[in-house]
């Protein structure tokens, strides 16, 4: 079933995320899609996330579509102009590959190409504007497409923004420009996501809760003190910190949230990063399990 | 004003080696008030190079001038250069342009140029325009996007601001700022306005000739 569909459908949407390897060997990526196949609606494929050089998102998804995954194509404008973008897109497209999630992406400067130059020719909501045309059957210079893609475009939001009023009319301006659905950044905060909810809830969109397994007390005052927008309540700390198996105690954070948020949202998106074999109990523990039919 | 910060010194005296008799040149205009080009800056190089260049064991002479503007003809027209077989130029790229193309000697960079910024404070400046060719600051309250933002992003701020500060840690968010000073100036809605990418040709015009102001091409 196709992202659009499993959301039309009504059902509570799972997607999880997979990595394209450094290097040209995609068995271990192959594998860790095979793991959570089961349990997702579709495998979002990242794209040289945090900056670091990997093998090209196209690929992998192409790797991950004639497997016979469904995946969602994370593009982001950092690495390529608004040429490249667009030849990519129809790549993708020509390939049978629809969801794209539209990103501006990370700074090369926090990355391990530091050097490189970032290209940013465009951004998340003009790339959104950019598939919007290209769905329509033109490119961005107004040429007619021979053969035209059917995207379904998404893009991402940060529920946690300090501030938060620019961040919710970034929001809008993404809706505006024609993203379908939102992944949000991790977010652990039930009373506030429900807030945030409530804002999002008056646009025809759908919203995937981003969902970050917490494997111990200090990965969370980690992301606390370093990743921008996540904030992990003192609460879930100190819980954390008591626990003696943080991981289990992690999943069931993780589950807790879900099963608050299920009637808040339209589905959720587990960022294992490289804690993949943890996204099925999270799901298991929030009562999510079930086998997607093909 | 154009900003510009020296090179270090080793740079500069590689670059001269071989020379007999170097004009060090400042510049009055924006070098000087970067503090980088002007009277006091070329004495204080040469005073640095001549050290430098005898613990290496060569020889090399200097002479010291400033000219008000290395980036006009007319000033270095009047300029002598009797004698000079190599200029170290205390301006910016475009004085160092220039002082190559009107005088046929060798022209070497003493300065790194950095941007087109505004005073901070003493000794500080901050980058305010990237000469992109088509400005956008009438709708983003005089914060510039293409320079401040350090992804140049025209349409509000990314995930990555973290409390008011850019992901990169070295800068305030520029969106943030364009956001409030939006507001308290009751131009909140102009946010919702969608930018739409912008033309990159406009920023790469090669010449502009004034004369082509509303006349045909
Ligand atoms: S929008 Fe362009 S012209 Fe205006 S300040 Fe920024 S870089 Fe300069
Ligand atoms: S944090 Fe703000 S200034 Fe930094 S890249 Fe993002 S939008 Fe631009």
């Amino acid at each position: 079933m196709s992202l659009a569909a499993a959301f039309d459908s009504g059902r509570f949407v799972v997607t999880s995320e997979v990595g394209p390897p450094k290097g040209t060997d995609v068995a271990a990526m192959l594998e860790t899609a095979e793991v959570l196949a089961p349990h997702v609606d579709a495998l979002n494929v990242t794209d040289n996330q945090a900056a670091v050089m990997r093998l090209s998102t196209l690929a992998a998804c192409v790797h991950l579509t004639q497997a016979g995954h469904e995946t969602v194509y994370q593009v982001t404008c950092r690495d390529r102009n608004r040429l490249a973008l667009q030849s990519d897109l129809l790549g993708a497209a020509s390939f049978g590959i629809t969801n794209v999630l539209a990103l501006t992406g990370d700074h090369v400067r926090v990355g391990d190409h530091r050097e490189a130059k970032a290209v940013f020719d465009l951004e998340s909501v003009q790339l959104l504007r950019v598939i919007q045309t290209l769905n329509a059957g033109t490119d961005m210079a107004g040429k007619e497409l021979h053969g035209t893609p059917e995207f379904y475009a998404g893009a991402v939001v940060t529920p946690d923004s300090a501030p938060l009023a620019p961040q919710l009319a970034k929001f809008e301006k993404k809706v505006a420009a024609g993203a379908r659905y939102f992944q949000t950044q991790a977010v652990y905060d039930l009373a506030s996501f429900e807030s945030f909810m409530r804002f999002a809830r008056r646009f025809e969109v759908k919203v995937l809760a981003g969902i970050v397994v917490l494997r111990s007390a200090r990965m969370a005052s980690f992301m606390n003190a370093n990743i921008p927008g996540i904030t992990v309540p003192e609460g879930i700390v100190a819980e954390l910190t008591a626990s003696e198996d943080a991981a289990s105690t992690g999943v069931q954070i993780a589950a807790r949230f879900i099963r608050g948020a299920r009637e808040m949202c339209d589905g959720i998106h587990i960022m294992a990063i490289g804690a993949e074999h943890l996204a099925p109990r999270v799901i298991g523990e929030a009562g999510l399990t079930r086998e997607v039919p093909a | 004003m154009v900003v510009v910060t020296a090179k270090q010194l080793d740079e500069i005296v590689h670059m001269l080696a071989g020379r007999r008799r170097v004009l060090l040149l400042g510049c009055n205009t924006c070098a000087a008030v970067a503090l980088a080009g002007g009277d006091r800056e070329v004495e204080t190089m040469i005073q640095a190079l001549q050290l430098a260049i005898s613990r290496r064991g060569m020889t090399v002479e200097f002479v010291g001038g400033v000219l008000q503007r290395q980036c006009e003809p007319e000033y270095v027209e009047a300029m002598d250069a009797e004698d000079i077989d190599a200029i170290l130029s205390l301006g910016c790229g475009a004085g160092v342009a220039m002082l190559a193309a009107q005088t046929g000697i060798p022209v070497y960079p003493a300065l790194d140029t950095l941007f087109i910024g505004a005073a901070q404070g003493l000794g500080s400046w901050r980058a305010e325009c990237s000469a992109c060719g088509s400005c956008v600051l009438g709708e983003t309250a005089g914060i510039c996007p293409v320079t401040r933002c350090a992804k140049g992003i025209l349409n509000g701020p990314c995930g990555g601001v973290n409390d008011g500060e850019c992901e990169l840690g070295d800068r305030p968010c520029a969106w943030v700022e364009i956001h409030e000073r939006l507001e308290s100036q009751g131009r909140g809605a102009s946010f919702a306005h969608e930018n739409p990418p912008k033309d990159d040709s406009a920023g790469e015009m090669y010449q502009w000739d004034l004369s082509a102001k509303g006349g045909s091409r």
